[in-house]
């Protein structure tokens, strides 16, 4: 009764937020390539569009997994030292071929996604917790792994990954397409994204229904993992060496970003997939608009800081109901 | 509008007078006026959205009434808060216990007024005070404890010796019983009657007729925000409450009955669930039931008695240590919810809110949700076949929905029940457990219900029912196994299935007594 | 309290010990009970022990003052930590407001001197705490999301003011600033007698107890009439005040107000605290059990230091990590076989 009133008693307010929540991020999105283009005369040039792709991209593509794991009402904070460890352990096996070494790389992520899925499902620990363990011991593993200092990596399979073009298009754009569709055909046409829906907005009755639950949210944390991973290879082979020390940091940070930019909110049972992939491009356009305009990096974390609260707020009106 | 002149009636303690409250649109309180005497103990009911609880939440301050006046002791007062209302003697127990569970009984009981000695809490004096005090309210525990190490009815207890430590000369009740054990509700009356004695208006909101007659000396009944009749608790019957509550003529109340159980169905004679001595550390212990094809099977007992985990075991959603789950004679994997589902058993749980519905998930989806494997390929959904069981079930429920597309968590209660069922339903389940079915819904809702379970029954599936209203349990069951402290207790059956014989099982029968009396 | 004797005793007494169903349960439930809430001190205990038996070089008076006084000011953090965690919240903005008060401390020794060094970080540490408290108890965004932009936020305002970091404001040789934080005895009083207010706070004040039942049950809080949007408020304030102070102190000891420190520090706050004992889920916790979780971390770091040197800090890493899950697994299954018990 009073859930009734409450949802009647602003309706136009109501709708506004919800356009907003919904379009809101595409609309920022063209907003800023529209003033890029026409403040700046070289933003739409294709040597800049590369930047931006390169930049965006492994964020992205991270980001994709984390909203999977938000969707479960989970957080996956151990994102960046996976990425990291599949840093790490590129040129440790590079020796018994590329595409050995990069599934090595990927079934690390998973398993990193086996036991934060594992302490979730199973061990019932709080994801913020269980992920919380695993990034700040993975990273000390990834670099004990490869030592302090950085290793350069020269296999040209690898490095394409990272600056190479296929079709005109870099090979990392490739991958980001790739990876958007097959999340998106999980999330809206498959019982598992259903499932997923189900058991992020309330677990114990998706139980009581008989969902795999845990298996769910294993798939969920394994997903977040091997994305991560794949972000760590692209980041290698961009960078043309391996520095677990300093790759990934802050990553889960900017993909949380991007996802609840994007229009998911934290408290589960919703994943916008599209959205995230917008929320990520515009995190990396307000970057990019910034440095345009030659203002300090400073100013960059204190407007992005703006952004999480005002998109967070946006995303109130419902996801607090 | 029902009333008698004031006839040696004490002052009035709360004067409610003609108040409105609208939400956009919604009128929820229309010229609502309710005068609360000092000793008295005034029933509020109504369906589900009658407006009782936007009435108290006017009364203590949740709310802001639009218009109308509230008068406390004759002087005209407008609360900002519950607080305002708590400190000018207005308490209130809801429904839901609101203690804080990890925290202390003592901490509880004087959270926010702490005793405190050279600015600092004195743990001590608080402690004492604590045993003290509630060792009047019936309840003898080390304050010590955490309350959640509490049985709910003692912790209703401390939520009342909370409310009524506050120099309350008004307390409000909303639903206090809904979570007690007879024998807690005993005591609660007993509690109830000496607050009447010492002069303090009690006003008390419960859907339990019985206790209404037996407890109240008012009675005020709302109905779509209006106040629809107000007189002393012996100038009605129950039969003209529950038709002033529904609004519906005295006649058609009187045919219907009050629950929409028919007396007899065809029952077939092999059992199709057969749990043999399900055990569980959470408190079951060798519990068998059967049950057969068109059969509706009760279970008897009071709270915490081992009912909700009995069906909880027999879906493998309450772990149990030992015993076996037969469907058809073969045996279910135990402690496996997805396998029991498999194998054709369904649970309907009690808490809708928290194990029901998923609430940001659309009416369709949450109607196929557990059918979902079934009707896909390769784990593709259907769209045209997920259509075809929801345009089915909502017809055959009468579900109340805008669309399919509606989330689930914007329906009423009721609608959101027969969600729930026909979620149960389009598995194609072979037994189905019904824990509290009805509970919390409205009465033409719980009518609908029960009939359909009924027709289930009728058409052969095997149904067991957990109730705590006896009417529903007696009226609808063929057969109540009684359960006490996790053991089957004793089996009513045919013309046995009479209030007063599972009374006096309850009553009567010792924890070890043997399984089954036949 | 004027009632209670004009109730009278009502007729059936009500056992409260329904929960006690299955007899045994008592023991396993006050073993349970004990390993939740004083684990982290056992754990301590026992390393303790056996690193002073079996590791050179740990059991010395030096390596004990090294641990102490490295951990003095950053255990702080884990003290604000503690009081947010349990009012059900989390505050990840305490890394980077410690390097903000490290830097605006430095800055205003130069700006002013002594006094603007220590009251400047002060203040912007409440500050930065109100205006989160006020975003999660006003306008009720997710703790998480609110820090979160907390962390980005007072880590570019600390690289504003250092021109993105390449200005170490360095305190001034005899400044009277050194002498806050200097020394060995200094810091570890200092997080000694702020461990004693806080415990003291948190146990035996209403502001204190608002913290549990809002962590509890903030439902409950609100209609029992507890000062939610404030309480809530006010811890992260204080939670600011303390990482920004300890900020400060930590400058006038290293003699500069240090840009890139803090990171990752928020985490090392919420794992000492968890392994502490404090439910992350909110509702109860302790402060004790924060400084038994800060001196167990510091004292397996402080020996991989000694044993395992040439990893440096990674070692340590891994091992407070897997330390983390395994102690959290172990606190999940606890609690739970309590809820259920």
């Amino acid at each position: 009764m009073t859930d009734v009133a409450r949802r009647r008693e602003a309706p136009d307010k109501d709708r506004v937020l919800t356009l907003l929540q919904d379009y809101g991020v595409y609309a920022a999105v063209v907003l800023l390539v529209a003033i890029d283009t026409a403040v700046g005369s070289n933003f739409l040039s294709v040597s800049n569009l590369r930047v931006q792709i390169f930049a965006a991209v492994p964020i992205l593509i991270v980001a994709l997994g984390m909203a999977l794991v938000i969707g479960t009402e989970g957080i996956d904070l151990s994102v960046g030292a996976v990425i990291a460890l599949a840093a790490a352990v590129i040129p440790l096996y590079l020796g018994y071929g590329v595409w050995v070494s990069i599934a090595i790389a990927l079934a690390a992520g998973a398993v990193s996604g086996v036991i934060a899925g594992g302490l979730v499902a199973f061990g019932r620990v709080q994801p913020i917790v269980a992920t919380l363990a695993l990034m700040i011991g993975l990273r000390g593993f990834a670099v004990i792994l490869n030592g302090a200092t950085a290793k350069t990596v020269t296999n040209s399979t690898v490095v394409n990954l990272g600056v190479g073009d296929l079709l005109g298009v870099p090979q990392m754009a490739w991958v980001a397409a790739v990876l958007v569709a097959v999340v998106a055909f999980l999330v809206h046409r498959t019982t598992f994204g259903r499932q997923l829906r189900a058991v992020g907005d309330n677990r114990a009755a998706s139980a009581l229904a008989g969902l795999p639950v845990r298996r769910v949210l294993i798939i969920v944390y394994v997903v977040s993992g091997v994305f991560a991973a794949i972000a760590g290879i692209l980041i290698v082979g961009y960078g043309g060496y391996a520095d677990p020390a300093n790759y990934g940091l802050n990553y889960e940070l900017s993909a949380i970003t991007a996802v609840v930019v994007g229009g998911t909110p934290l408290t589960g049972g919703k994943v916008r997939v599209l959205g995230t992939v917008a929320g990520a491009v515009f995190m990396q356009l307000i970057s990019a608009t910034l440095i345009q305009h030659n203002i300090k990096a400073s100013y960059e974390q204190i407007v992005e800081a703006a952004i999480i609260i005002g998109a967070v707020y946006a995303a109130r009106g419902r996801a607090g109901r | 509008m029902a009333s008698e002149p004031d006839v040696d009636q004490p002052d009035p303690v709360l004067e409610i007078v003609g108040v409105c409250k609208q939400f956009t649109g919604v009128h929820a309180l229309r010229d609502v006026s309710m005068t609360l005497r000092a000793g008295q103990v005034h029933a509020l009911i109504g369906e589900n959205g009658a407006g009782k609880s936007t009435l108290i939440k006017v009364a203590t301050g949740a709310y802001t009434a639009d218009s109308g006046e509230i008068r406390l002791n004759g002087r005209l007062v407008t609360f900002g808060s519950p607080l305002a209302a708590q400190h000018a003697g207005i308490s209130t127990i809801y429904q839901e216990i609101n203690l804080v569970p990890l925290m202390s009984v003592a901490r509880n009981l004087y959270l926010n007024r702490e005793p405190r000695r050279f600015g600092l809490i004195d743990s001590a004096a608080m402690k004492r005070d604590a045993r003290r005090v509630l060792r009047e309210f019936g309840v003898d525990v080390n304050p010590g404890r955490p309350l959640r190490e509490l049985g709910l009815g003692a912790q209703q207890m401390v939520a009342i010796a909370r409310a009524v430590q506050l120099d309350a000369q008004v307390v409000i009740m909303d639903e206090p019983t809904s979570s007690l054990e007879r024998r807690e509700v005993e005591t609660l009356f007993g509690v109830i009657e000496r607050l009447r004695d010492h002069g303090i208006a009690i006003i008390y909101v419960s859907h339990r007729l019985d206790e209404l007659f037996r407890i109240c000396d008012r009675v005020t009944v709302m109905r779509d925000g209006r106040v629809v009749h107000e007189s002393a608790m012996s100038a009605v019957d129950r039969l003209r409450l529950v038709s002033l509550m529904l609004g519906r003529d005295m006649a058609e109340v009187t045919r219907l009955g009050s629950t929409a159980f028919s007396a007899d169905r065809e029952i077939q004679d092999a059992p199709v669930l057969r749990a043999t001595a399900l055990t569980s550390r959470r408190g079951l212990a060798e519990v068998s039931v059967d049950v057969r094809p068109g059969e509706v099977v009760g279970l008897g007992g009071l709270l915490g008695a081992g009912r909700s985990e009995t069906v909880r075991a027999i879906v493998g959603a309450l772990k149990t240590e030992s015993g076996s789950v037969e469907i058809d004679g073969a045996t279910v994997r135990r402690n496996s919810t997805p396998a029991a589902i498999k194998a054709g058993v369904v649970l309907l749980p009690e808490d809708r809110k928290s194990e029901g519905i998923i609430p940001n998930l659309s009416v369709r989806e949450n109607i196929v949700l557990a059918a979902l494997p079934r009707i896909s390929w390769a784990g593709l959904l259907n769209r045209s076949k997920q259509d075809e069981i929801v345009d089915y079930f909502i017809k055959r429920l009468q579900i109340k929905a805008s669309s399919p597309d509606q989330q689930v968590s914007e329906l009423s209660g009721g609608n959101q029940q027969k969600v729930m069922l026909a979620r149960s339903l389009c598995l194609n389940p072979k037994v189905l457990l019904l824990d509290e079915p009805t509970r919390g819904i409205d009465v033409g809702a719980k009518a609908e219900v029960q009939a359909v379970i009924d027709e289930l029954a009728k058409d052969g599936l095997a149904v067991v029912l957990i109730s705590s209203e006896l009417e529903e349990l007696i009226e609808g069951s063929a057969r109540v196994v009684v359960l006490k402290d996790g053991h089957v207790v004793g089996e009513l059956r045919g013309d046995d299935v009479t209030e007063d014989a599972l009374m006096s099982a309850l009553a009567a029968a010792p924890t070890s007594a043997g399984l089954v009396d036949d | 309290m004027s009632t209670p004797n004009a109730i009278g005793t009502a007729t059936t007494a009500l056992d409260g010990g329904e929960t006690a169903k299955s007899s045994g349960a008592g023991r396993g439930e006050r073993l349970a009970a004990f390993v939740q809430d004083q684990g982290g001190l056992t754990v301590l205990v026992i390393v303790f022990i056996a690193a002073c038996i079996f590791s050179n070089g740990f059991a010395s008076t030096n390596n004990f003052e090294s641990i102490l006084v490295g951990n003095a000011y950053t255990s702080l953090l884990a003290l604000g930590m503690t009081f947010v965690i349990i009012t059900g919240g989390i505050d990840l903005s305490v890394g980077s407001v410690f390097a903000l008060g490290g830097v605006l401390a430095g800055w205003g020794t130069h700006h002013g001197g002594t006094p603007v060094a220590v009251l400047l970080p002060l203040a912007a540490g409440l500050a930065i705490g109100a205006v989160q408290g006020l975003l999660i108890a006003r306008a009720r965004l997710a703790p998480f999301i609110v820090t979160l932009a907390g962390l980005l936020f007072a880590r570019g305002l600390l690289q504003a003011i250092s021109n993105e970091g390449s200005t170490t404001y360095q305190v001034p040789k005899h400044s009277s600033f050194t002498a806050l934080g200097d020394g060995t005895l200094r810091p570890i009083l200092t997080a000694v007698v702020l461990f004693i207010v806080g415990a003291v706070l948190l146990v035996r004040t209403r502001f204190g107890q608002a913290l549990f039942a809002l962590g509890g049950n903030q439902n409950a809080a609100t209609l029992m009439g507890l000062p939610v949007v404030r309480t809530k408020v006010l811890v992260y304030m204080l939670s600011g005040l303390l990482a920004c102070g300890a900020g400060m102190l930590n400058a006038s000891r290293l003699g500069s107000g240090v840009t890139n420190l803090g990171v990752g520090y928020e985490l090392t706050a919420i794992a000492a605290v968890i392994i502490g004992g404090t439910l992350l889920t909110g509702g109860a916790g302790s402060v004790t059990g924060t400084a038994a979780g800060v001196l167990l971390l510091a004292v397996i770091t402080n020996l991989i230091g000694v044993h395992l040197s040439k990893y440096g800090s990674s070692a340590s890493d891994l091992v407070n990590g897997a330390f983390l899950a395994v102690v959290v697994l172990i606190q999940t299954l606890i609690s739970r076989r309590r809820l259920l018990a």
